[in-house]
């Protein structure tokens, strides 16, 4: 599971979409900000017709159709994350990915950039997105280690594995309307190794993050009030879709499993038909023939079993992953709600003290201190009054900021929706037709066999 | 030449009563795959209908729960003249079988006799029961019955046998009869002679070249017959894990709007996967009961071997008794002592024979020789006889296992293809279902 900063979004948001806030605003206007907004409206209406789409390189554009055919003709940008290098220092080591991107962004200076990065740097990437937008959904990074079923780290399967979630990590940021803005995504592509050291090093420091995480921590203990409806619902969708998404990931993995077992068998199996020919004669050609039957179905089942934990297996695990996000995205916006809700009952108390008439410590010590008491309570007053207009203030942003947020996952949550079904959907129909393939062929096979020497 | 598979009901005790279709049933599993030329089967048709459940005192007066197989007999001429009759019927234990089996084994030792059905369930895999009382044992076994008598009834020889008349037509008092041959006796000694260590000097060597070959194919069979059923096994796990997606797809279509139909006909086609294993698996084991056969017939060629090399040995012995007679007379006509024997030394230490005593050896020595040229004649003639005749069943059961086996292994490859064939439709239709999603 990847670390996620709980954090809440600090105040200085201004009314419009709120860029990131790692210290360096970005330079955009809100007209930038607005037409990529309407980029995402005008995909969304199906009307995708952008010209100043590069000529990429045919792995580009395959790289493409692999994420979303849809958007293709209107995509801008172009990342690719290949070539794992192991890199061995005295201390430790690691391994590094190659990532390219190509692009005719305005914000990007050049429209090529190849940089390597290593997990670490994705980790950082993720967690500063999710600062920035805590209530937008952002594709999880696979995990930091697998518990179950691999030693090595640097296995070949696992590294390849981790290569393609990472380029999916990547390719879905770019996808976002809002997240693919981001200053620090930008930075991510484009800076090399030592800029990028610099860079991380920026931004807010350790205490005020402390601060943050202390608040968050409290909002999230009190606990949200009034909760709209629909958060509801999707808080309960969640929760459903979390068993069943780990349910389906526990299932095919045990049929692997059982796959590979049948394998293991088979492998037997085979020989021993070889080994009886030998000692016939009128049988021999029979049983090889049935021999080389079993063989085949060896070769079959072990394309196929390769194939589901290449395609099936990555894709359940990841939206186990995207459950865990989902959840997290939730609660982060029950605490934007809850601080908000937290300062107007202090409000509301305020304005209470404020007009209480009745005698209180503060007139009692004034004239016990010889202060003219009414003086004393116009005093009291006026305190209080800043105070309350201090809140006020401070709500009207929070307010915003409740506002935003729940748009920002509305918008969100329809988006992923669609990204998950096509996910899924994709993913079971190539498993289907694997499996139609695997049939088919050992079908034809044997039907072969059987003409030629059974 | 396995007989279909009949119902697995068992009868009420007494009832006998088949439907038309019941006897159609019957007629067609017998007629099927026999063969033409076999006298028995001309005449008669042999099922074993069913199976059921019996107590009793055994031997040694304990209750017992055996087992009794309903055999059915009926003239092949009341077939054909379109008037189907009830059958004849009798019923008969496991015991009864393998007494009827080691008669045979004993009265024609130079016939490959067909062996039994497992006497107790061994190579399963983890679904079927090592338990004799379960049905699924029950039924394979009655089936397996079937097949031992058709092959003994398709026997040029041992369809003959009065014994074996009598087995499938009188249930009473055929123990007796067979007790009453005296075979018994035959069978001790059968046993002994088996068991014993002996050395041939000169056995015919297709016989050794048969035994080789029986022992390669019994360790050879069995093995494949054991990974088979570890292959069974984990085709068993793979289907039914699939089973688990349906139940999943189903839960989860509850709470999507636009996957939901598509995920929920996709699992109703996971569950109906998962589920076609067990005929598959069924159909499967068929085809290993095929194949336990030709292992269980690799006992019966070893004991036609054996049988050779006993009949090889005494001939060995009683030419070498002869020649040794024959020697004794020569020494002791020309006086000459070749061999050490207790006799030559003492009568060289306390004088030779008289005449007369000599005279009198010498007549004893000739009869024997003479009864000893008889005897190696004999066994002789016993020997070719064995061999020419053992010879003649053991091609015929080459050709016999040959087109057997052929044919189960075409079957074989043919339930790959039914297996396929269910494959691809079930993955199909989930396709589509996916699609829908």
């Amino acid at each position: 599971m990847s670390r996620t900063i709980d954090a809440v979004v600090s105040p200085t948001q201004t009314n419009t979409i709120p860029a990131d806030i790692s210290g360096q605003m970005l330079d955009l206007d809100e007209d930038d900000d607005l037409e990529v907004f309407s980029k995402d409206l005008t995909l969304a209406d199906g009307n995708m017709f952008n010209a100043s789409m590069p000529t990429s390189p045919g792995s580009m554009v395959n790289q493409c159709k692999f994420e979303e055919d849809e958007e293709s003709d209107s995509k801008d940008i172009f990342i690719t994350v290949d070539n794992p290098e192991s890199h061995v220092t005295a201390i430790e080591t690691f391994i590094t990915y190659r990532v390219l991107t190509k692009t005719t962004r305005s914000e990007f200076d050049n429209s090529e950039y190849e940089v390597r990065r290593r997990y670490q740097d994705f980790l950082w990437l993720k967690g500063k997105l999710e600062d920035a937008h805590s209530t937008l959904i952002v594709h999880p990074l696979p995990e930091k280690f697998v518990v179950k079923g691999m030693v090595e780290r640097f296995n070949g399967d696992f590294i390849e594995t981790r290569r393609k979630a990472l380029h999916k990590f990547l390719n879905r940021i770019a996808d976002h309307p809002i997240l693919s803005c981001s200053e620090d995504f930008k930075v991510f592509l484009s800076a090399q190794a030592w800029e990028l050291t610099t860079y991380k090093k920026q931004g807010p420091g350790f205490l005020s993050r402390m601060g943050e995480t202390v608040r968050a921590v409290a909002n999230s203990v009190r606990g949200v009030k009034n909760r709209p409806e629909e958060f509801t619902a999707i808080q309960e969708y969640v929760e459903d879709f979390s068993n069943k998404i780990g349910s389906l990931d526990k299932v095919t993995q045990r049929i692997v499993k059982e796959q590979k077992e049948y394998l293991e068998e088979l492998k037997e199996y085979g020989p021993t038909y070889t080994l009886w020919s030998g000692s016939e004669e009128e049988l021999a050609e029979q049983l090889k023939g049935v021999a080389g039957c079993i063989e085949r179905c060896c070769k079959e089942t072990e394309e196929q079993v390769g194939h589901l934990s290449d395609t099936l297996v990555p894709v359940l695990h990841e939206y186990v992953l995207c459950a865990e996000t989902l959840k997290a995205v939730l609660r982060r916006r029950d605490n934007i709600q809850a601080e908000f809700e937290a300062k107007n009952e202090a409000l509301a108390t305020k304005k209470v003290d404020r007009d209480a008439e009745s005698s209180d410590l503060g007139f009692v010590w004034g004239s016990l201190l010889g202060k003219n008491p009414e003086e004393a309570r116009h005093q009291r007053q006026e305190r209080l009054d800043g105070e309350i207009e201090e809140l006020k203030e401070e709500i009207d942003k929070l307010e915003d900021r409740v506002e935003w947020a729940n748009n920002a996952l509305k918008g969100d949550w329809g988006r992923w929706q669609r990204s998950m079904r096509g996910d899924l959907k994709s993913a079971f129909l190539s498993t289907a037709e694997k499996n139609v393939d695997y049939y088919e062929k050992y079908f034809i096979f044997i039907h072969t066999q059987i003409t030629v020497s059974l | 030449m396995m007989a279909d598979s009949g119902s697995e009901e068992i009868a009420v005790i007494g009832n006998t009563d088949l439907t038309s279709a019941e006897l159609e049933n019957n007629i067609k599993n017998t007629m099927v795959e026999i063969e033409k030329w076999t006298s028995l089967l001309r005449k008669m048709e042999i099922s074993v209908g069913e199976a059921e459940k019996r107590t009793g005192k055994n031997t040694v007066n304990m209750q017992e729960i055996y087992t009794v197989y309903l055999i059915e007999t009926r003239p092949v001429d009341a077939v054909t003249e379109g008037i189907i009759p009830a059958p004849d019927s009798l019923w008969r234990r496991y015991s009864e079988f393998e007494l009827l089996r080691n008669y045979l084994l004993v009265t024609y030792p130079f016939v490959v006799v067909a062996p039994l059905p497992e006497k107790r369930a061994e190579i399963v895999w983890h679904k079927l029961s090592a338990d004799n009382m379960d049905p699924d044992f029950v039924e394979r076994r009655r089936v397996g019955l079937e097949n031992f008598l058709l092959r003994l009834a398709s026997h040029p020889v041992l369809c003959n046998d009065k014994i074996f008349y009598i087995f499938l037509t009188e249930e009473k008092g055929w123990k007796e009869m067979v007790y009453e041959t005296g075979f018994q006796a035959k069978a001790d000694s059968r046993l002994k002679a088996m068991n014993a260590a002996f050395r041939v000097k000169n056995p015919d060597k297709r016989f050794t070249e048969l035994k080789h070959y029986s022992d390669e194919l019994q360790a050879v069979v069995s093995q494949l017959l054991r990974v088979r059923a570890r292959v069974a096994d984990r085709l068993y796990g793979v289907y039914k894990v699939h089973g688990n997606y349906g139940r999943v797809f189903s839960e989860w279509s509850a709470i999507e709007k636009e996957m939901g139909d598509g995920l929920q006909s996709a699992g109703h086609h996971m569950d109906a996967y998962a589920a076609s294993v067990d005929d598959i698996l069924e159909e499967e084991e068929h085809y290993a009961d095929q194949l336990k056969e030709y292992l269980f017939y690799t006992e019966a060629l070893r004991a036609v071997c054996r049988k050779h090399e006993l009949t090889q040995f005494e001939l060995e012995m009683a030419a070498q008794d002869l020649a040794s007679k024959k020697q004794q007379k020569e020494e002791l006509v020309t006086g000459t002592v070749r061999t050490f024997s207790l006799k030559g030394m003492t009568s060289k230490l306390f004088g030779q024979e008289t005449a007369e005593q000599r005279e009198a050896k010498l007549q004893v020595l000739e009869q024997q020789i003479e009864e000893g040229e008889e005897a190696v004649k004999e066994k002789n003639t016993e020997s070719d006889e064995f061999v020419k005749t053992a010879w003649i069943d053991i091609e015929h059961f080459k050709d016999q296992k040959d087109r057997d086996l052929k044919e189960a292994l075409i079957s074989y490859a043919i339930m790959q293809i039914s297996r396929c064939k269910k494959g691809i439709q079930v993955w199909t239709n989930a396709k589509e279902c996916f699609n829908k999603m």
